[in-house]
């Protein structure tokens, strides 16, 4: 039992519990769900739905903060990775053509790769500190998008590619189930080869990382990589849901979130360990009070100021100072009772 | 050697049965000590005996579980360093804790600056500070950068600064250790002229010539518990370091003997440097270990011996200097290079450098094996607890369990945790940068032994260790280094302590072969 409180992920998954719980005493229409056309409907499977993009992206944000790096450049990624899709699509004379979409697709996730790959290179290689490598393309990864769509917000009209984000697989919606998906290869992957424990111990410890020969330039390198890849997956799926590249809308303030969402779901700002259940929980989360926040009319311009105390509740809890305060409380709690410990007993006796 | 205070006046500062326990280690059990006015007192033990524990109560950076400290009439408790600093102890470390980037004068006068109309006086502050300076027969401009100035004038600058401070005891651990002998001179009659004015003065060195050459009064400690309070002058040399390693001695003769085993050099070395050097950072230099022979690295500290072995290992990139490992060329200009060539470095900080604190036991012994494997090829959990298993049994990492957070391990603890990280990747050379630094004298008897025997078995070793006797008792050679640049190299079965140390002092003119 004692396990399961101090497991990372106990808190995160209590405060989304809670936060359905909340909800469904409000308006018991929240919890809801029923088959409609074909799959299920209702208000959670649209917050697993909606979620699909921030999941991609906080996933390689997870990766990226365990290396202690940080990857402000998603948000951009998807802008530029939506608008190489739209490009192709709206270009073809065939938009609902499969080979169209599939060479789209691709096309977009190999530039976001190459993107992810001059982050990492600037971390890796250059040694530029990621905040300021990443800021880089977070400031100038807009205007590319805006080079490649001329400025203007491509529309297309493809059934297959708004399938991507509309449609539904299993009951399930499809997005959903590929950002999933993605999770489930990306933990495997983590945690049954030996790339997790190092890339830990190089975000734990950089150079006694290197002195005990680890490769930590590919690792760092490989987890922007990741990071660029994700967000492009996400941009396609941001794009699919409006049929359009937006180059200013999409994935905007994305970063954000996802840094949110990995800080909520337990790893550390500084690097070294990382949970990715613990990720997905707290991107769950923040969909989750989004979509309360809609549900009991919150207007959404007052959204950020919940999320701002949230963000305070969070970093006060885990700042390792209220920690020492903590303990020097049950310190001195101790150090009393051991003092009055007689009377205590006498009282008993 | 001036007269030490009669013991009749009370001291200046008593401790009486201070205990300090850390997780897992007594590190002190109730020691007493005191220190009167206008006396040198030495504080003497090996690594670990609880010497800088010892220190660290009396100046407010640990907290005592037990016993009292009284400073003057009071008694009192140290709760921060700026409660000792303000019964008036002050501390020079070894390495100069000041403000590298400020003048001189702002470092003596630093928080104590005179005003004028509620601004800093700069002129009468560096007036002032010249004055102190002079005091100590320092004649430098107190307009300059500290940074200016070598490390054995930052000290006498931190020096006067405690005076500033109005310190009645001023402590000073390892002062002399990057000092040469000029410079300890000076630093020596500045002591001296404190002790006439009444400072207490603490005074902790691994040097016995120097402890013998100023303090009147020495206390040695062992293990973390008081051995006794003598007058230097009634306690001959021998019988200090009988004091010093007790019970120890014969262990130690044991393992001295057995470093004695036959090397064979008639075949090539598993490692050659020749001219191996960096611009700035070490002078080209030589060194050579054959199969089974375990090299020392002696001289003092910054004398270029981590330099030295950094260059080897890759970690730092020489601009000079070829390297042969069994006789072929070889280029090692990264650890992963050193590595492939089944070379293996511990590094002199362990925790900065050395274990990843916030990782296990069992996944920083498995750390060098698995990088060394990649990513991609994890060794699977059965064959990894037994390796550490074995690893944890056979160096007896305490506590013996794998789940532990190595930042929680003492730091011996944490040194056979690096040991066993290297050795399960079955290296032909290890390199060991002050491997018993700061560690209790149990686990430093143990890694001693531990490389001695696994040399027996083939192990070629580079072992370095700002203990000479050390030095001297496990290696069969030992390379020499001074003002980064290796001055010579002696065999350990031709030379003894005393010689060692002569050749350092002399720059290898002294008794060099």
């Amino acid at each position: 039992m004692k396990s399961i409180v101090t497991h990372k992920v106990f808190w995160p998954s209590a405060a989304l519990l809670g936060l359905i719980v909340i909800n469904a005493i409000a308006r018991p229409r929240f919890v809801k769900i029923t088959i409609n056309e074909g799959h299920l409907y209702g208000n959670l499977i649209d917050i697993l739905r909606n979620s699909a993009p921030l999941m991609l992206v906080a996933l390689g944000m997870t990766i990226v903060i365990a290396t202690r790096g940080i990857d402000l450049s998603v948000g951009a990624i998807m802008a530029v990775s939506g608008a190489v899709a739209l490009q192709i699509i709206a270009g073809s004379d065939e938009p609902n053509n499969l080979g169209v979409v599939a060479a789209a697709v691709i096309a977009a996730l190999v530039v976001s790769l190459l993107l992810g790959a001059w982050n990492g290179f600037l971390v890796s290689v250059v040694g530029i500190q990621p905040i300021i490598a990443t800021l880089v393309l977070m400031l100038a990864g807009r205007g590319v998008a805006l080079l490649i769509t001329d400025g203007r917000i491509t529309t297309v009209n493809s059934e297959p590619f708004k399938f991507l984000s509309t449609g539904y697989i299993l009951l399930l919606p499809f997005a959903f189930l590929l950002a999933m998906t993605i999770v489930g290869i990306v933990a495997f992957v983590e945690r049954r080869s030996a790339l997790g424990v190092l890339t830990e111990a190089v975000g734990i410890n950089p150079e006694a990382s290197r002195l005990a020969g680890v490769r930590s330039r590919g690792i760092v390198w490989g987890a922007y990589m990741l990071s660029g890849v994700l967000a492009g997956i996400a941009g396609i799926l941001y794009s699919s849901n409006i049929s359009a590249a937006d180059a200013n809308a999409a994935g905007n303030l994305i970063e954000l979130y996802a840094i949110l969402a990995v800080v909520l779901g337990g790893t550390s700002l500084s690097g070294g360990k990382f949970t990715i259940a613990g990720t997905v929980v707290g991107v769950l989360f923040i969909k989750t009070l989004e979509s309360t926040m809609l549900f009991l009319g919150v207007k959404s311009t007052q959204a950020p100021v919940v999320f701002a105390l949230v963000v305070v509740v969070v970093v006060i809890i885990q700042s390792p100072r209220l920690a020492s305060w903590g303990r020097n409380a049950a310190r001195s709690r101790l150090s009393a009772s051991t003092t009055k410990a007689p009377t205590d007993a006498e009282v008993a006796a | 050697m001036s007269n030490p205070q009669d013991s009749a006046v009370p001291p200046l500062v008593e401790m009486r049965s201070i205990t300090i326990q850390f997780p897992g280690v007594l590190a002190l059990d109730a020691v007493d000590f005191s220190l009167r006015a206008g006396e040198v007192h030495s504080l003497m033990g090996e690594n670990g005996a609880g010497k800088s524990t010892l220190i660290k109560a009396l100046t407010g950076v640990y907290a005592i579980d037990s016993g009292t400290i009284r400073v003057g009439e009071a008694e009192r408790e140290f709760s921060s360093t700026a409660d000792a600093q303000a019964a008036g102890i002050s501390t020079v470390y070894q390495e100069v804790n000041l403000c590298t980037n400020l003048s001189v004068g702002e470092n003596v006068m630093l928080g104590h600056e005179p005003r004028k109309g509620g601004r800093i006086d700069w002129a009468s502050a560096h007036r002032a500070a010249a004055e102190h300076l002079l005091s100590l027969g320092v004649t430098i401009d107190p307009k300059s950068m500290l940074n200016a100035h070598s490390i054995a004038v930052q000290q006498l600058v931190a020096i006067s600064r405690a005076m500033v401070l109005d310190a009645k005891v001023l402590i000073l651990d390892e002062p002399t250790s990057s000092l040469d002998r000029g410079e300890v001179e000076r630093l020596f009659d500045v002591i001296r002229g404190l002790r006439e004015k009444g400072v207490a003065i603490l005074f902790v060195s691994h040097f016995l010539d120097q402890v013998y050459e100023i303090a009147d009064r020495v206390t040695v400690l062992r293990n973390g518990k008081l051995v006794g309070e003598y007058l230097i002058a009634e306690l001959p040399r021998d019988q200090l370091v009988t004091k010093m390693i007790g019970r120890e001695l014969d262990d130690l003769s044991a393992i001295s003997r057995a470093a004695e085993h036959p090397v064979d050099r008639s075949g090539d070395p598993v490692l050659r440097a020749a001219g191996l050097g960096k611009r700035g950072f070490l002078e080209p230099a030589d060194i050579d270990v054959y199969p089974g022979e375990v090299v020392g690295i002696a001289g003092l500290l910054g004398s270029g011996r981590t330099e030295l072995v950094r260059l080897l290992y890759g970690a730092d990139k020489p601009d000079a200097g070829h390297i042969e490992v069994g006789g072929k060329p070889a280029k090692i200009t990264s650890p992963r290079h050193a590595i492939d060539h089944r070379i293996a470095f511990s590094s002199e900080d362990r925790r900065a450098d050395g274990i990843i604190g916030d990782l296990t036991v069992a996944q920083n012994v498995m750390l060098g094996v698995q990088a060394r494997k990649g990513w991609l090829h994890k060794i699977p959990a059965a064959e990894q607890d037994s390796m550490v298993g074995d690893w944890i049994a056979a160096l007896d990492v305490r506590p013996a369990n794998p789940n532990a957070l190595a930042r929680n391990l003492s730091g011996g603890n944490q040194q056979k945790l690096l040991l066993a990280r290297w050795l399960a990747t079955a290296p032909q050379l290890l390199i060991l940068d002050e491997p018993t630094r700061g560690i209790d004298v149990g686990a430093k008897a143990d890694i001693q032994r531990k490389v001695t025997e696994l040399s027996q078995q083939g192990l070629s070793v580079i072992f370095i260790s700002s203990e000479l006797e050390e030095v001297l008792r496990i290696a069969q050679r030992v390379v020499v280094l001074r003002d980064r640049k290796r001055i010579g190299e002696l065999e350990s079965s031709t030379t003894d302590l005393d010689g060692l140390v002569e050749f350092i002092a002399n720059e290898g003119k002294g008794t060099a072969a």
